[in-house]
């Protein structure tokens, strides 16, 4: 027994005009203050009064949102009482936004206990709408909430079912100004979302098919959105292809190369979707070694490759993953990330634990030990094979 | 030797493969907290058992069957039928995704167990290295 989850998705030029459609009285824009001053909080705000619509706004989100941000955005919500809560902005907005949503209906709960195994009955005061600004998270598509504990420098893997968007709208206008640094690191992640989530433990007959699309996707608009940020249909089809890699592995769940690269980012402030797409050529090689070569052989085959093993296909997709990633000018190894070999061995035992800890790490086809894990984060600081 | 599931010998047995568990140990250093067992009937299992674990930092510190009749206050209680224990402790379901899909129900401190899931995770394959007998 499994769910599939997915909002309604409206997608394409003029998406935004959807807003025009919806029926409420009062919305709640939840973004930040960079999007505000490129005018995207007013258009969305304009949008939604001619549709008569009364709008409260918090614009105070950061990335990698805290605890304490989303505390503050959920007692303005419930001053407030929308009927619609509208997340505006990347990953860490949306996030955000949907701890908020929890906060304001059930009010009687730590944010850092929304877990995946109690209902929490939601619906009951608002419903959502994710409209994201980047093409990578996937948030827009899925029920995780990631946020972060600022004392310990650790991201915390929450979520429920209840928590998916009820409306995703992905306007192609909102990511056509995107600089080439953040384009690369959220296609990135939406690559890793997809190629995580077909070789999964949980993966499944109908997440399957989306992240292979997604990873097609991917490999064809990456460096041409990055390369030439006003090629539309570059840009377009990056964001359906977030999207469709958000219903992907949010239905089959991430795996290793979310769990490190959750622990790095969060102790050594890298952005989400540029660590874990650091770590994803190494952590196949892991899982390639653990025995799920089959599944990175057919992701071989539908990028055009042909191989007479699977060891051969396995190799073959991560040098592809590697020559993307160099392409868009990603780093391939820790230290190219500029941290010094002294500051990462100092936090190394911090880094094991965080990522054995993560939510994600258990998800994947195997599960490493804190010595395959030290040595695991040692090869990717140093750009070495994965021999184990 | 099959040990029968739900009995105070089987928990016993599960207290002693966590102690012996150095992975269990390091997963679950920072976990307080105890647990109930809600076994609920099926096949041959006319009556709902509950088996008592005391968690403590890497540590069972006591583990019992309950007598019939008494009522224990837990931390934690994680309930569902003998069918549902069965596939989880051989492997045939997920816990994660028996709890997600209602077949085993968790209730407690979530954010213990949200910053823990190693430790739960470590705790279900202990389960499973216990060789069980089932009434079904």
């Amino acid at each position: 027994m499994w769910y599939f989850q997915s909002p309604q998705i409206v997608y394409g030029e003029s998406a935004l005009s959807h807003l025009s459609q919806i029926s409420g009285q009062k919305a709640f824009l939840v973004s930040d203050h960079t999007l505000e001053r490129l005018g995207l909080v007013e258009k969305i705000r304009s949008l939604l009064q001619e549709n008569h619509f009364q709008v409260e706004t918090y614009l105070d989100v950061e990335s990698d949102p805290s605890v304490v941000i989303v505390e503050q955005g959920a007692q303005k919500m419930i001053q407030f009482e929308p009927d619609w809560i509208i997340a505006l902005g990347g990953g860490s907005v949306m996030d955000a936004t949907k701890a908020m949503w929890v906060l304001y209906e059930r009010p009687d709960i730590d944010p850092v206990a929304i877990s995946p195994v109690e209902p929490l009955y939601l619906r009951k005061k608002a419903r959502m709408i994710a409209i994201p600004t980047t093409a990578g998270t996937g948030s827009e598509a899925t029920w995780a909430i990631v946020l972060s504990d600022r004392d310990t420098h650790q991201k915390l893997g929450l979520g429920n079912r209840e928590c998916i968007p009820d409306l995703a709208i992905l306007d192609p206008e909102l990511i056509v100004n995107l600089p080439p640094r953040i384009t690369a690191d959220t296609g990135l992640d939406a690559l890793t979302h997809a190629i995580e989530g077909y070789t999964s433990a949980w993966h499944n007959d109908f997440s399957d098919g989306l992240c292979l699309q997604a990873i097609r996707l991917i490999f064809s608009y990456l460096p041409r959105a990055y390369h030439n940020g006003k090629d539309l249909e570059a840009r377009e089809h990056m964001q359906n292809a977030a999207t469709i890699a958000g219903l992907g592995f949010g239905n089959a769940m991430a795996a290793l190369a979310h769990g490190m690269g959750h622990a790095l980012g969060a102790r050594f402030n890298i952005p989400h979707g540029r660590a874990v797409a650091l770590f994803l050529p190494y952590t196949m090689a892991y899982y390639a070694n653990g025995g799920v070569e089959s599944r990175y052989r057919e992701i071989a085959q539908i990028l055009g490759g042909t191989f007479t093993t699977d060891q051969e296909a396995v190799r073959w997709l991560i040098d592809k993953i590697r020559d993307l990633e160099t392409e868009v000018g990603q780093p391939l190894s820790i230290s190219e990330l500029g941290i010094e070999e002294k500051t990462f061995e100092d936090d190394l035992d911090n880094l094991v634990s965080f990522a054995l800890n993560d939510s994600q790490t258990l998800m994947g086809i195997r599960i490493p030990d804190t010595d395959e894990l030290t040595r695991l984060f040692r090869v990717t600081y140093h750009g070495k094979d994965v021999s184990f | 030797m099959s040990i029968p599931f739900p009995s105070d010998q089987w928990i016993k047995a599960m207290m002693e493969d966590l102690n012996q568990s150095a992975s269990y140990e390091e997963a679950a250093k920072n976990w307080e907290g105890d647990f109930v067992f809600v076994i609920e009937p099926g096949g041959k299992l006319e009556k709902t058992v509950l088996l008592y674990m005391d968690l403590w930092h890497g540590k069972c510190r006591n583990a019992y069957e309950i007598p019939e009749g008494e009522t224990v206050k837990s931390a934690f209680r994680l309930s569902g039928p003998v069918s549902v224990w069965k596939k989880v402790m051989t492997k045939q379901l997920d816990p994660m995704q028996a709890m997600m899909t209602g077949q085993l129900k968790l209730t407690g401190n979530m954010a213990m167990v949200m910053r823990n899931v190693r430790a739960a995770k470590e705790l279900v394959e202990s389960c499973t290295r216990i060789p069980t007998e089932f009434p079904l």
